[in-house]
């Protein structure tokens, strides 16, 4: 048994995720890695935009921000530009960072300043009515595509490699363990850290998709999800519909606000 | 006897906080060994004596409401 309730605020409980949803997996994930690595509470910082994956923040005892929509990675470099020193840890959602923040998130991992995000990928906007994200899979539906999404989806650790973060990785819910030995990486990493974590909503996208039923949609999760190892062995027609799971890019690169030391010192010193 | 699986000599503690679950089946649909029910659309420990402490049940609860010891 793990003491979740020594990292939360229990008066704020039970949560307001609906029935099935992951974002509680993820958070418990979060605190086991959290307590693995002797964060010292006062020395993290939890930060989130808006949405369901947003309201994360508000359950965990430590310094935590709640700010405005898709505007996470910004008040989050702000804290860790001004005390380098803390472990700051963003929560967003696909909407949140990739639509209204999808600026602020290609910025972010181009800068590789050193931040941990937990980016909750449920396919949809569940908080205000199920319209489509970037993420909604092409064919899907959703409240703003009855008929089936058009439109092809972001691949979102894809993105952020590209953008330049550091490290990259992929989890889901239904390998919990796994998870968390993925944030656990994450937070070691100095360094725009993205795990994108596929989590499902049955409530705004499982309703729409025939997957009502929250252990359908953990399910589907247990059919799609797929290891890096197993991912290499399978073949194009295999893949189709799936998703690798595992750390997907890790590499070395000079971090922001370390950068940004060494600058002020050299300028300092040639005065 | 060896290569057997057989529930361990500590019988499990299986605590559920009924005001904090929803309901959502997870833990009851993915226990290897059958342990959990539903009755009133909350969890229920139906077998505590065959848990084999595997842990699924508290790590995939989405709302902190099941706990092995």
């Amino acid at each position: 048994m793990f003491d979740y309730l020594k990292y939360v605020r229990e008066e704020n409980f039970p949560h307001i995720w609906c029935s099935g949803c992951g974002d509680g997996i993820v958070l418990k994930a979060l605190l086991r890695a959290v307590d693995k690595l002797g964060i010292d509470r006062d020395e993290a910082v939890m930060v989130s935009g808006i949405g369901c994956s947003s309201r994360t923040p508000g359950y965990v005892d430590v310094n935590t921000l709640h700010t405005t929509h898709g505007r996470a990675l910004a008040f989050a470099t702000g804290v860790k530009s001004a005390k380098p020193h803390l472990t700051v840890i963003v929560v967003t959602g696909d909407g949140d960072a990739t639509a209204i923040g999808g600026n602020h998130f290609i910025h972010a991992a181009r800068r590789n300043i050193d931040l941990t995000v937990l980016l909750y990928n449920n396919y949809i906007y569940g908080m205000t009515g199920g319209q489509c994200s970037p993420t909604t899979p092409r064919g899907a539906r959703a409240s703003t595509a009855p008929f089936g999404n058009l439109e092809p989806p972001f691949n979102i650790s894809g993105l952020a490699i590209a953008a330049g973060a550091s490290f990259v990785a992929r989890g889901d819910v239904y390998n919990a363990k796994k998870l968390e030995t993925l944030i656990l990486k994450a937070l070691q990493k100095k360094g725009f850290s993205l795990v994108e974590v596929v989590t499902p909503c049955p409530t705004a996208y499982g309703r729409r998709n025939r997957m009502a039923n929250p252990v359908k949609m953990m399910e589907h999760l247990r059919d799609t999800a797929v290891s890096m190892e197993k991912w290499e062995s399978m073949s194009g027609e295999e893949r189709a519909g799936k998703f690798r799971t595992g750390v997907l890019c890790d590499v070395e690169r000079p971090e922001y606000t370390e950068e940004y030391a060494r600058l002020v010192e050299e300028v300092r010193t040639d005065r | 006897m060896a290569g057997q699986q057989s529930a361990p000599k500590e019988p499990a503690v299986i605590t559920v906080n009924v005001a904090w679950c929803k309901g959502c089946e997870i833990c009851v649909a993915f226990c290897p060994r059958n342990v959990l029910e539903m009755e009133g659309g909350k969890v229920k420990v139906a077998r505590p004596e065959d848990c084999i402490k595997c842990m699924l049940c508290e790590l995939r609860c989405p709302d902190f409401a099941i706990t092995v010891e």
